[in-house]
């Protein structure tokens, strides 16, 4: 019963989302008030009826009710209470619930926002908003319906994928949805502006919010799907350059060129067209992840659901929102009031070299990404395009951007004096030479790389961490007036400085990889295995039962030249369900560095294959992501996004075309 | 572009003219664009790596020393382990074998009469040094690859996936 609940809900909420997209836009027409607010109403009650039919989902896994399809495909009796719950949106069709629950859920948080927003922008973003909401519901309920019945029932499930039963994975896909999904609001925002044919510092204003949320979110679930990865996968490597991995970057460079670029519109009412450009792309790429991941036309170590007819629906979604929006895009943009021009020498000059940057090698990114699939579409053949294409286009792109950033922080706004920025840059950049010599002399012979990497990570922290320091120290003497300051300095001034000093953490992990070494043996119990500084011996192997696995478990005592460390446990485990075999990584933290163990298959003579990694600075990438993704929440928490101003709100009759605000 | 345009008043005196500060952007952007082209293009030459399954081997007549990828299935009795971590076993798609050497850990679903895909160098005849074995996330799933160049042959069914109730493959 519950679950026809559930699948009605779900149809319900598809009417509801037609009429969220259709009556606002029906009311902004007919300068009707009372009709342009029914897009609240809507946004609000198909968030609720989706909220239904999910907790209608996670009811018959957490009951194991094997009457459903899609939970006897994903759950087993014996899984674990939280893999349960995970089980929900460890499939497709469950997580493509997740999916349009978050976006009803962006869609009723604009609708319910106290912000004050333009009626007519509300109006037409929540009807944009409706619209996307409209496709993937229908989606859902024909091609991918989680509710769909299976009688007789079976009396057991066959288990969710094992490398999927792990809290990694019970925590990755939300955040990554509330970040791709979390991007249509900005591009129902760019929809809403061109439809209505306005746009100026008070959409920029509006729209900065949402897209640094999504983009925090998406920093997250990338930096957690990584680590998953990671541990998981029990290769060692953290990025593989796949394509699902790339569907995700894409985005989530194009959202990081828009939160720059909206900065430029809020600040000096200038870079308008490109700024709406980006927001469409932004959820364009999103989509475009959706399709590569859904539809499996690329080979992927993730494949999730390879069905034409879903892959299809896809493609039409992709083109009707893509094309549609950028035709509208074409048709109204020369409409818009034009921005101001800028001097190239300023801090506005310098965001547009970072927009150009990211732009560049997101396309690049693209390029690696699609190109196979058009080349065997043209010519047939199949190509594979690997981490070594990406290594010479991405990074290339990348390191100058890097560089510049610090001097481009300090630069001022409208005129800024290059001379002047990079006499304040220059400490930084003594430091990080000071430091990539020290590197260089202390590690030397190794790859030469490496130091460099650091050196250029530890600029970006010590730019930011001087840029934000002079702000502070600027009139101000005596300890009291500092901490008065540095107290009274806009939250997102410290949140961009955390930012930047994040990419640059992330910099230095990264350019320490080249410094990991990789060592494979075959041990009896009592022999040893070396790799850089660590050194494992094989105590015991030992069988193991778990809920739903049986798993071979490798004891290690491991050590650091004359340093005993804490012994370290692997473990190649067999999902009986599914008969599937899983290998548990062995991961023993050391400061910032890794141990990383990973066994190989069983010799039969006693003996077993094992992999031992040495990890220098390795969790760096991902400490590196969370301060970035804490200096992006840090900035949302500003007040000039808390308190917009009240006078702003306006009828739905056209509005005196708002100024800019400074 | 077009955003740069300007709409405010004049330029003042010995700054750069509007037409110059958007020509030096624009020079700039395509700058960057065209170092970009160049990069994309000098790696798509160096970087990329053809698929092949073993038929296409025989018929199309790779030279030897040449990196790509194969992909077919293991064939039933072929894998021979050892010494160490050496492994020498046969992928076929039923019509051609080719024979692969790999020195490392094999994916933990790396099975007999299943799909795979290696990276590596094609030696000449109907051998193939791999350097790499991929692996897959899941037991039902099979490279699209490995998937069309069985079709091709002829071999492909679909109905090898596990559970008939099972919607489609994940």
């Amino acid at each position: 019963m519950i679950v026809e609940i559930g699948h009605f809900a779900l149809a319900l909420a598809l009417g509801v989302a037609v009429v969220q997209s259709v009556v606002p836009l029906w009311g902004v027409a007919r300068q009707d008030r009372a009709l342009a607010g029914v897009g609240q109403a809507a946004a609000l009650a198909s968030f609720l009826l989706v909220c239904l039919a999910f907790a209608a989902l996670t009811l018959s896994y957490l009951r194991s009710d094997f009457s459903v399809e899609n939970v006897v495909a994903n759950s087993h009796s014996t899984q674990p209470l939280i893999y349960k719950i995970t089980s929900v949106w460890g499939n497709h069709e469950g997580s493509m619930l997740l999916w349009v629950l978050i976006l009803t859920l962006f869609g009723a948080l604009v609708a319910l926002s106290r912000r004050s927003l333009p009626e007519r922008l509300r109006a037409g973003t929540l009807a944009a908003q409706g619209m996307v909401t409209v496709a993937f519901l229908a989606f859902t309920l024909l091609t991918s319906n989680p509710f769909r019945r299976m009688l007789p029932a079976p009396a057991e499930g066959q288990d969710l994928n094992p490398l999927l039963q792990d809290l990694g994975l019970a925590i990755h896909p939300p955040l990554l949805y509330v970040g791709y999904v979390g991007f249509s609001i900005t591009y129902a925002f760019a929809v809403a502006a061109l439809i209505d044919g306005r746009i100026d510092a008070v959409w920029a204003r509006a729209v900065r919010p949402w897209t640094l949320l999504a983009w925090v979110f998406l920093t997250l679930g990338i930096a957690m799907g990584s680590y998953w990865a990671y541990y998981e996968l029990g290769w060692g490597g953290w990025w593989f350059w796949d394509p699902v991995e790339n569907a995700s970057l894409m985005p989530w460079l194009a959202g990081t060129a828009l939160i720059h670029s909206t900065v430029v519109m809020e600040k000096r009412d200038a870079l308008k067209v490109w700024t709406i450009l980006l927001a469409i792309l932004t959820f364009s790429l999103s989509l475009l992840g959706t399709f590569i991941v859904r539809s499996g036309v690329l080979t992927s170590v993730h494949s999730f659901a390879t069905d034409p007819a879903r892959g299809l629906f896809i493609l039409i979604i992709l083109v009707v929102f893509v094309g549609g929006s950028l035709a509208l895009f074409a048709w109204r943009a020369p409409l818009l009031r034009q921005g101001g021009i800028f001097a190239p020498v300023s801090r506005e000059g310098a965001l547009v070299v970072n927009n150009v940057f990211i732009a560049t090698s997101c396309a690049t990114v693209f390029i690696g990404t699609l190109y196979p699939l058009a080349l065997e579409m043209i010519t047939g053949d199949k190509i594979s395009v690997g981490p070594p294409f990406f290594n010479a286009t991405f990074i290339p792109l990348l390191v100058p951007l890097l560089l510049l950033l610090p001097i481009g922080q300090s630069l001022a706004w409208k005129r800024g004096d290059l001379l002047g920025a990079a006499q304040r840059t220059m400490l930084a950049f003594a430091i990080a030479i000071a430091v990539t010599v020290i590197v260089f002399a202390i590690r030397w012979g190794g790859p030469v790389l490496a130091p460099l990497g650091v050196g250029l990570g530890v600029f970006l922290i010590a730019g930011a961490a001087f840029d934000l320091g002079e702000r502070i120290m600027a009139r101000a003497s005596g300890l009291p007036a500092i901490w008065a300051r540095a107290v009274g300095l806009p939250r997102s001034a410290w949140g961009t400085a955390l930012a930047h000093a994040g990419v640059g953490i992330s910099v230095i992990g990264i350019a320490a990889t080249a410094w990991s070494t990789e060592a494979i043996g075959v041990l009896r119990p009592g022999d040893s295995l070396t790799s850089g500084r660590y050194r494992v011996t094989l105590e015991s192997v030992t069988p193991r039962t778990g809920p739903n696995f049986r798993a071979e478990v490798a004891r290690f005592s491991l050590a650091s030249g004359d340093r005993v460390l804490l012994p370290v446990e692997a473990a190649k485990r067999l999902y009986i369900a599914r008969n599937m075999p899983t290998t548990e990584a062995g991961i023993r933290t050391d400061g910032l560095s890794q141990a990383y163990v990973s066994l190989g298959e069983p010799q039969g003579d006693g003996s077993i294959a094992v992999r031992l990694y040495d990890k220098p600075l390795v969790l760096l990438i991902w400490i590196g992501a969370l301060v970035m993704a804490f200096g992006g929440g840090l900035s949302l928490t500003d007040r000039r996004f808390r308190l917009a101003a009240p006078r702003r709100r306006a009828a739905v009759v056209p509005q005196a075309a708002a100024q800019p605000a400074e | 572009m077009t955003a740069l345009d300007p709409t405010r008043s004049g330029p003042a005196r010995r700054r750069m003219t509007r037409k110059q500060k958007r020509l030096a952007m624009l020079a700039a952007g395509g700058l960057v664009l065209a170092i970009a082209a160049a990069l994309v293009l000098v790696a798509m030459r160096d970087t990329i790596v053809f698929f092949y399954g073993p038929t296409e081997i025989a018929e199309k007549g790779i030279a030897p020393g040449t990196r790509m990828r194969l992909g077919g299935l293991v064939e039933k009795g072929s894998v021979q382990k050892g010494p160490g971590q050496r492994v020498v076993f046969s992928v076929t798609d039923s019509k051609s074998t080719v024979k692969v050497s790999y020195e490392g850990l094999l994916p933990d679903l790396f099975r007999e009469g299943q799909g795979v895909v290696t990276e590596g160098v094609f030696e000449g005849g109907s051998s193939f040094r791999a350097d790499s074995v991929l692996a897959k996330h899941d037991e039902t799933y099979m490279p699209r690859e490995v998937a069309d160049t069985l079709k091709k042959q002829g071999h492909w069914q679909p109905g090898e996936a596990p559970a008939p109730s099972a919607p489609a493959k994940r």
